[in-house]
This record gives C-alpha cells, structure tokens and sequence, in this order.
C-alpha cells in the first residue's frame, strides 16, 4: 500500500474506527522508526502534518467527508489523538537528530594533539638543583667560586702536597704563561669545587653551612664516563663540635631525602688530601633496593660520595685570614660528589658525552 | 694488588675467620678487598686496592698486620736469621756522598751462589700470584717486596769495580737499565755506583750490566732507604714507574733494610753459596730522626671524641679501644707519662668483648712505627682509630643549626631567566668551556682580551670562551649535521677575558634557533623561525626585569657597534637604561658559511651580570575598568626610513592617558609599487582607548583620533585610503 493512498474505512461504527486508526498508528511508528537525520524528521513532518498535502489532512478530508453527523465527533477525537501521537514522535525525532547533527561533526581524536613544545633543562642542572635543594632544606647556603683557580685555592690551602700527582699537567688544565709565576698564583681550571670551601671559610667566621654546585675540569681523555668538563656539588659544615656521626647522619639524611627512604648508606675509610678521617660512601641501590642490578653492577651498593673531617692543616690556612678557624675549638666536615654520575645513573645516561653535545634529540627528552 | 689468603694466615696462626669475613673487615677499615677468587685448597686471591698513603699494607705482611689489630690476634715475626759468616773479611766499602737523598744502605755479599729455578713457596706463590718467575735471586728480591714491602736489589758482585758509592749522576753519564734502554742520566738522579760507573737508578731500576745472569757466582744485596723525592723525581723524568719506585716514592719502611736484606740472602742461599761478612749498615742519622725516630706526639682521648662523635655501642671508644689500636698499629705508648703496653683487643662487632671503661682523659705521649710515615699528628691517630673500629659503628646523628640560608644575590634572577626560557620552547644545553683561537678572537667583545691554555686539550680548544656563541653554533651545526633541524637551545654560563695574569669571569646567556617554529602537524602548518620569534623571547625575558628604559637598535656593519658574528641588517643590539644587554639576530653568513650550516640560524648573546643590575619586576594589580573599551584603527603609508620605535614614541608623546594600547596589526609592501609606492610600507595601527572612571565619548574620542592622525603624519605618513 502506498503511503499516499487513502487508507479504506470499513464503516463508522466503533470496532471499524478502532481498527482504521490502529492501523494508521502502526504506519506512524513505522515512518517514525528512521528519523536519523534532520532532513528526515523534516520529510516525515510534511508527510503526515504538511497544511495541504499532509496525510492526516488528506485522510480526515476524505473521511470526515462522508462521515455520518454523529460519527464525526468520535472521529474528530481519534484525528486528535493521532496528530498528538505524531507530534509526539516528531519531537522525540527531533531531539535525537539534533545530537546526530552533532555527531556527524565528529573528528578523529586519534589523531596526534598540537603540542606546544616545553623548554626541556638540562638533566645535569635538573639533577644540581635538586640535590641543592635537600642540603638547603637542613640549613645550607648556596656558595659559588670562579672556574679559573689560582693552585693556592685549588691545591696548596687543600693541603694538597706540593709534588701531588693533582698538580701535574697531566692531570689539570693550566692557564697560558704560568711558569714565571710564584707556584700559588699559577692559574688553573679548578679541578673540583672545593675551593669554594678556602673562599667562604676565608670570607665568613664560622658557623659555617654551605652547599657548593658548580662545574670543574681535568685533563681527561673523554670516553662514556669521562669527561674533561663536569659538575660536582661540595658541601661544607664547620662549627664547634661537629662530629664524624653528625657528617654520616647529614649524608645519610640527604642520601634518604633524595633518592628515597629506604636508601641506606654505609661508610668505608678512604684518602684525600683535604678531610681526615676521610670516607667513600655508599648507597644501597636505589633502583633494585639492592637486590643487585645493572645500575650497581649487581652489587646492590652504588658509590656516590667521598667526605671527611676537615683536615686541621686546611683550617690552618684558613686561619690565616680568619683567626677564628682555630682547629683545637672547631671542627668541620666536607663532602663532595659527581653530579654527572648521579644524573646519568637516574636518567640511564650511557655516555657522559651526550650531556655536553647540545643534541636536541637527547636534550628533548627530559621536557 | 694481589694477596693470597694462604700467605696472610701463615702470618696470623690464630686467624679463625674464613677469607670472606677477612675481605669484608679488611674492606671496611680500609684495606679495601676488591675481588675474591677461590683458589680451592690453596684459599683465596684477593684483588686489593690500596690507598696511596699505605704503602706500608702494600704487601702481605702489612695486609696481616692490620687483620691482627682487627681481631687482636698475633702476627708472627718474619724470619730473619741467617747462618753467620765463615771468615771474617773488611766490610764491604759503601759511601753515601749524597746525605739528604739517601738515608740508609745496607750492602750484604753473598759467595758462590748458584742461579738457578726457583722452587719450593717461592715459585708456589709466584704461581697463585700468577707472576713470572726469571731466576732464584732476582725472584727472592720480588718475593721479598710481596712479603713485607720492601724494595731491594741483587747485584752480580764480579761486575763491580770497587765500593759501592751513592752520589748525583753526572751531566750526560750513561746507564742501561735493566729493561735495556740507555738512559742518559741528570745530576738531579741519585745513582748506586761503583767507582768507575753507575750501577743503578736509586730505588727506580737496576742497571744492565750489573744484572744476575745464569753465570752470576757472587752477589751484593742492596736493601737501602731512598729520599722519597728524589726516587719520584727520576720517576718522571725517565718515565720510569716501577713497583720499587711506586714504593719508595710514598715512603719506605726506614727499619726495613736489614730485614728484608736477610729475607732475600735466605732465600738465595737455600740453594747454595755462603755469606761472606757482616752486613754493612750505613745510616745517616738525620734521615733516621726524619722518619724512623721520629719525636712522639701527644694524643688525647679527649679529643678523639670531640672530632668522632657518638657511637652506636654506648660504651663508645674507650681508653682500652684507642690503645689497642694504636699499640696494634706499632705505635708505643707512654699514658699519662709512664710506658704502657696495651694489651690487645678483639674489635670484631660480632664478637664485641666488655671492656671497663677508664676515664677518658688519658692522655698519651705516642711514638709513631717507622712504617708508617702518613702518621704524623694526633687527627691522623684519630683517624686510625676510627678506621680500625669502624665507620659503621659510628651513629648517625644531625648537628644543631643555628643561622639562616642565604641565597646568592642572583639565585633567584638566574632561576627566572632559566624558567621563562624554558616555559617559551627553550631547551637548554651546556657547551665547552673553551674555543679555537680563531673564533676566541672573533666572538670576543673586546679586543686583546683572550685567555690562551698551556695544556689545550685540543687544537680547536685552545683558549678559554670570551663569548657562548661559539659554542652555540658548534651545537646547532650538530643538529643540523644529524638531520635535526628545527632546534631551538640556550646555554647559561661563564665566559671569561682578560689575560693569563688575571682572568675574569661573568655569566653570560646565548640562545640559538634554526628551523620551524615547533607547532607542526596535520592541524596546523609550522613556519620557519624569523627574527621577530627569537626578539619576542627577548622581549619576554627582559620583560622580567624593572627597567625604565628599554630598546633595540641596529648599526651598520662599518660603524663597529654591532658583533662581527652578526647579520648587520638583520641583527639588534638591546640596551637598558643605559647598559648594552646583549645582541641578537641572525648569524653573519660569513661566519655561516665555514661552518657548512645548510640553513638560516639566529643567535644571540646576553650579558646576565649587567641584566642582572636590573630588580625582577613585582607585578602590581592595577583596578579593572568597568567601562567599555574603544578600538580606533589607522591605515597609513610610511617612507621605509620610517621605524616603527619612531611611530610608537610619537604615539607616547601625544600623552593620553586613555590611550591604553598601540599595536601593529598588519604591515605591507608592494614590489611592483602599485598599491603602495615603493620604498614605503602601510601600516594598520590599531589603538584601544578606554577609561577608568567613565564611558568614553564620541567627540573626546575623536579629538584622540585626530590627535593620533596627527601624530602620524607629522612623520610623514599619509592616509590611506
Ligand atoms: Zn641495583
């Protein structure tokens, strides 16, 4: 049956109504079941409620035509209830399509997002600051020194003798013409951060707290772990009774704080000219919690520091412009690390070379 | 170092701990195990590796004197007995010409030896130890340096004309060493010679042709104590760095001589021959008062406890503790001014014994082993005492603080410029600290004020930087280089000038960028950097700072003014309140073009030391306007020689202070000159008026607008239409 015919009405009685107007409701749902778009909704909005050639009016001309008077109240009401169910299924049409328009203004949200790109700092200073800023936390100053030492600074006030291997040009980095100069002015590449211990020592009476991060050099053929410019962070702890415990519970709370609770930390005695007694420390591995990994070489132990007691021969130095670094009423103790060895163990850095080639490829990854 | 487990315990009898016990406590004091390999029935090999300044446990029985202290356990003495000499001869002649280089010689003459293999413990240990065994004599001098440390040396006595004579070698004498190199000698050598020649390098190496061979009869035996300065000087200057010198250059055993003289004559008799004489013994008492009697210090348990602190064992370092340490260590005792023999404690934690603690105020007079010259002051007892005990038995404890941190001046300057860089795309990056000489010379900012290097570690990095901007393009030219090419970088660092009498150091700040800008994708098309992107970062670092008046010029290249490096047309120089900050722009393509860089990169340079003169900017909330704001845009042509600084200070000078933005909108030319005449450009200048306390009229607006038309023109722009 096409839509547009008039549907048959078999007679006005009750039975013949009901069973016209079930059947003209089933064709209304059925049109109404695939109102997907907006053009749909409209299509069938003109088919059955169009003013001229709308189907309901078409049908209730046709029928109210030759409808006897006193079946054209009850008819009239079954029109009624037919529009109502039309508009009924329009609105609920209408609705739906409206989120259809929106899906259909879908986009692929797989695609990659415009991303802004992040300055990315530099893991060696990442690492610095961060390590600073736990010694900061228990109280130290930031202190700083110049990257040109004078041997006096960098060797001689470090107790370091004078025909310590250190000192050779093999092993440090010297300024141009130095030759004719007094051994104590020579100019060098600092081969460490501790002479920024001698310059605030020389500069502040005691009590003394202060962290030292800064770049240092040394005469080194560069391979994966070495490289003639580095970074190392110095600290420096000077007052009256300051103790061996109080340098092992310092480190040890700043060795927790940085790489985690759980860390702990053992101490072996070690040599350096500067602190005695002098220890290598080291950490349990903070990647397999020491179980052993490649980290630690499967030793679950990582050595990360060298510290000490301040050697009563650098206080005596010191003494020389600061008469209250009197080794018989103050004590003091000093510790130093590799920031780049701690960096490259974090981020899994495999050539110590990378952080100083300006390769974006490398740098980017530690936005 | 290698030691054998079996050769420690044959020094300590009563040693109960098993070898991974003994390398752990050995480590923990020091004497650091580094390997163990199980060598089965014959025990253990120990890979060591021992400190410079203990060269006194460079050797087995130091290694077993320390493991002695440890436990509290006997050392067995070495052996030293030989059988006494048949006859009686004149001694054998030794002259010490030269005093202060050689403080004792020992001279021992053996007969009718005979060279041969070794055998027995020798070459049973030289096997375990995987050393090459060469002949009975010389094998007995390198068992002897394993055993107890001490370095000596056989001579074959036939090859000996006369005394033996200890002096300076002369200017260009001659001496084949052993490893057969002719070495021209310098006075500032010691040699051991005889009275025609030099036999040897004191306490460095032996000489050629005084060496034992299959056919040596007789035999002298050196054992002496060398100047440890001397052996290190001729060291170096022959480039020889033998285990004799390794040993004598750190400070020998004074008392070792006759020992170890007698432990190398028993070895080489074992297999024939006699010894003739007693043995000659020259000592220069100065050089024995130097190191073997050496004046005793004083050592006060006090202040052990003042430099080491609290321990875990509440007991702490007792009296007890510190004298069975210190006697254990050879040292002897006067306490409290009377001689005192400590008896021996077993400092194992594990089998910790109770001691009765005395008062700590003991002090004590202590006379230090000759075998221990890094001994010399009370912190370095101290510091044995702590290491015999155990760092690990110390607590950890935190000091008390009192005092505030305080923060570099520019601490928190430095950490804006790095956070604004880093928040606009910036990555950073660190370069050499040094340059060529070419570029030194070229990125200097001022003339004559490069820093050259003695030890350059290469050529191209010869002297020290005087600017980042080398360094800058050698990482940019590395991207580029690896096909990464849209790079944007930044470096903080120190540049240095002045001479090699005084250098100074400043910070300094270089950005680099080449490439697109980093917004690519299927969304949006990127375009290449230009030089409004980077002067846009610098607007918005300097923007940062306070300053009263800030601005950016350009010179032309013959004016001087402008960095040789840089693009003159394309390049500014940023000046505030008066300071020059830095130049930026794009590279000159002079200095591009050696460096083979394959596109256009910018680069800039800034002074952080006079940026940081400048206060970081407080922002201040000024009061929103309720009121609306008014846009007012003017179309106009300017002549080229026209600069929009020129446009913007006429603006300001016309001193409305409803005038609360000027912005360049837009900015065209036309090459044909149709639309625009050539040599002009047009500009859409959008304005935006508005007031704090009222809406804005029409007739003030356009008396504004007149006023801003004005302006324009008075510079010569002209509407357009
Ligand atoms: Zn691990």
């Amino acid at each position: 049956m096409s839509q547009d015919a008039i549907p048959h009405l078999g007679g006005y009685t009750e039975a013949a109504l009901d069973q016209a107007f079930a059947e003209l409701s089933r064709e209304v749902e059925s049109s109404a079941q695939l109102l997907s778009s907006p053009d749909a909704v409209e299509q069938f909005r003109l088919l059955w409620l169009g003013r001229k050639q709308g189907r309901l009016k078409l049908i209730s001309d046709a029928w109210l035509k030759s409808a006897p008077a006193e079946a054209k109240k009850p008819l009239g009401q079954r029109f009624n209830q037919l529009k109502a169910l039309i508009e009924e299924r329009l609105e609920r049409a209408s609705e739906t399509s409206a989120q259809f328009a929106l899906d259909a203004e879908a986009i692929d949200v797989t695609l990659p997002g415009t991303r802004r790109a992040l300055g990315a700092e530099h893991p060696l200073i990442k690492t610095m600051h961060e390590m600073v800023a736990v010694f900061k936390r228990m109280g130290y100053s930031v202190g700083v020194g110049p990257e040109v030492e004078t041997d006096y600074y960098n060797f001689e006030s470090l107790n370091f003798p004078p025909g310590h291997p250190a000192r050779d040009t093999q092993d440090t980095l010297v300024i141009a013409n130095q030759e004719r100069r007094p051994l104590r002015d020579r100019l060098l590449m600092r081969t460490h951060t501790s002479p920024v211990q001698i310059r605030t020592m020389e500069q502040q009476p005691p009590p003394v707290r202060i962290v030292i991060p800064g770049k240092v050099h040394r005469n080194d053929e560069a391979d994966a772990t070495h490289s003639p410019i580095f970074h190392q962070i110095e600290g420096l702890c000077v007052d009256t009774n300051i103790t061996f415990s109080d340098l092992k519970g310092t480190l040890d709370h700043a060795m927790k704080e940085f790489f985690g609770s759980s860390v702990k930390t053992r101490f072996f005695p070690s040599f350096f000219p500067f602190t005695e007694p002098s220890a290598d420390v080291q950490i349990s591995c903070p990647f397999c919690g020491g179980k052993g990994c490649r980290k630690c070489k499967h030793s679950g132990w990582i050595e990360l520091l060298g510290c000490g007691m301040v050697d009563p021969a650098v206080f005596g130095f010191v003494q020389q412009r600061q008469p209250a670094y009197d080794p018989k009423k103050i004590s003091g103790f000093a510790f130093g690390m590799g920031v780049d060895r701690i960096a490259m163990m974090k981020y899994g850095i495999s050539d110590i070379g990378l952080l100083y080639s300006g390769d974006a490829r490398f740098l980017e990854q530690f936005a | 170092m290698k030691i054998l487990s079996s050769w420690l315990r044959s020094c300590l009898p009563q040693l109960s701990a098993d070898d991974r016990q003994l390398a752990d406590d050995l480590t923990l004091r020091g004497i650091a195990v580094e390997g163990i390999f199980d060598l089965g029935e014959n025990g253990s090999l120990f890979e060591m590796d021992i400190t410079t300044n203990r060269v006194d446990a460079m050797n087995h029985y130091g290694i077993a004197r320390e493991a002695a202290i440890i436990y509290g356990i006997a050392l067995k003495p070495l052996e030293t007995a030989l059988p006494g000499p048949k006859t009686t001869v004149k001694p054998f002649p030794v002259s010490i010409e030269e005093p202060s280089l050689c403080g004792r010689f020992t001279a021992r003459v053996l007969r009718n030896v005979r060279i041969t293999q070794s055998t027995g413990i020798v070459a049973e240990r030289f096997r375990l130890l995987e050393q090459k065994l060469i002949s009975n004599a010389v094998d007995a001098t390198n068992y002897v340096t394993l055993a107890m440390g001490h370095p000596t040396h056989a001579f074959d006595l036939d090859k000996l004309e006369g005394g033996i004579i200890l002096r300076r070698a002369r200017k260009g004498e001659k001496l084949r060493t052993l490893d057969g190199i002719e070495r021209t000698l310098d006075p500032d050598d010691l040699v051991v010679a005889d009275e025609k020649k030099a036999l040897a390098i004191a306490g460095v190496m032996g000489g050629w042709d005084s060496m034992i061979t299959p056919e040596t009869k007789n035999i002298l035996v050196e054992a002496a104590w060398f100047d440890p300065w001397t052996v290190r000087r001729s060291s170096r200057r022959h480039l020889l760095h033998t285990d004799a010198s390794h040993r004598f250059e750190r400070g020998a055993d004074f008392n070792a001589p006759p020992i170890a003289s007698a432990l190398v004559s028993s070895i080489i008799l074992e297999s024939g021959g006699e010894v003739e004489g007693d043995l000659v013994d020259v000592i220069i008492p100065e050089a024995e008062a130097r190191t073997a009697r050496r004046p005793a210090i004083s050592f006060a348990l006090s202040e052990a406890h003042r430099i080491l602190g609290a321990t875990e064992d509440p007991q702490g370092i007792t009296a007890e503790i510190a004298e069975a340490i210190l006697t254990g260590l050879g040292c002897r005792l006067k306490k409290n001014g009377t001689p005192y023999n400590a008896p021996a404690q077993n400092l194992d934690p594990s089998r910790a014994v109770s001691v009765e603690t005395t008062a700590s105020r003991a002090e004590y007079e202590v006379a230090l082993p000759s075998w221990r010259l890094d001994l010399e002051r009370e912190i370095d007892l101290i510091e044995e005492i702590a290491r015999v005990y155990g760092y690990n038995r110390f607590k950890n404890t935190l000091p008390s603080f009192t005092g505030a941190v305080v923060e570099l001046p520019y601490a928190e300057k430095e950490a804006v410029v790095r956070r604004t860089l880093l928040g606009l795309g910036w990555t950073e990056a660190i370069s050499s600290t040094f340059c060529s000489a070419t570029d030194a010379v070229t990125f200097a900012p001022q003339p004559n004020s490069t820093v050259p290097m003695d030890n350059p570690l290469s050529e191209e990095a010869g002297m020290l930087r005087p600017s980042l901007a080398p360094g800058m393009l050698s990482m940019l030219a590395l991207n580029l280089n690896r096909d990464v090419e849209d790079v944007m970088l930044f470096e903080m660092g120190t540049v240095f000038s002045g001479s090699t009498d005084k250098v100074d150091e400043k910070p300094a700040l270089s950005i680099g960028a080449t490439g697109r800008l980093p917004l690519d994708g299927p969304h949006q098309a990127s375009r290449p950097v230009d030089f409004y992107d980077v002067k846009g970062t610098v607007e918005q670092l300097l923007s940062r700072f306070v300053s009263k008046l800030l601005y950016f010029d350009r010179f032309p290249s013959d004016s001087g003014l402008m960095p040789s490096w840089l693009h003159p047309g394309r390049s500014a120089r940023v000046v505030i309140d008066g300071a020059t900050i830095g130049y930026f722009g794009e590279l000159h393509p002079e200095e591009a073009q050696p460096r083979k860089l394959k596109q256009t990169v910018y680069v800039g340079e800034f002074y952080l030391d006079r940026l940081y003169k400048q206060d970081l900017r407080q922002p201040t909330m000024r009061e929103l306007s309720r009121f609306q704001a008014v846009r007012r845009d003017f179309s106009f042509i300017f002549a080229d020689s026209v600069s929009y600084a020129q446009i913007a200070e006429a603006l300001a000078a016309l001193n409305i202070a409803e005038l609360q933005r000027v912005e360049p909108k837009e900015i065209l030319r036309d090459k044909e000159g149709k639309r625009i005449p050539q040599g002009h450009f047009s500009l859409l200048l959008r304005t935006v008026f508005q007031a704090q306390d009222r809406t804005l009229q029409e007739e003030e607006l356009q008396g504004w607008s007149q006023s801003v038309m004005g302006a324009l023109q008075k510079l010569g722009g002209k509407l357009r239409e």
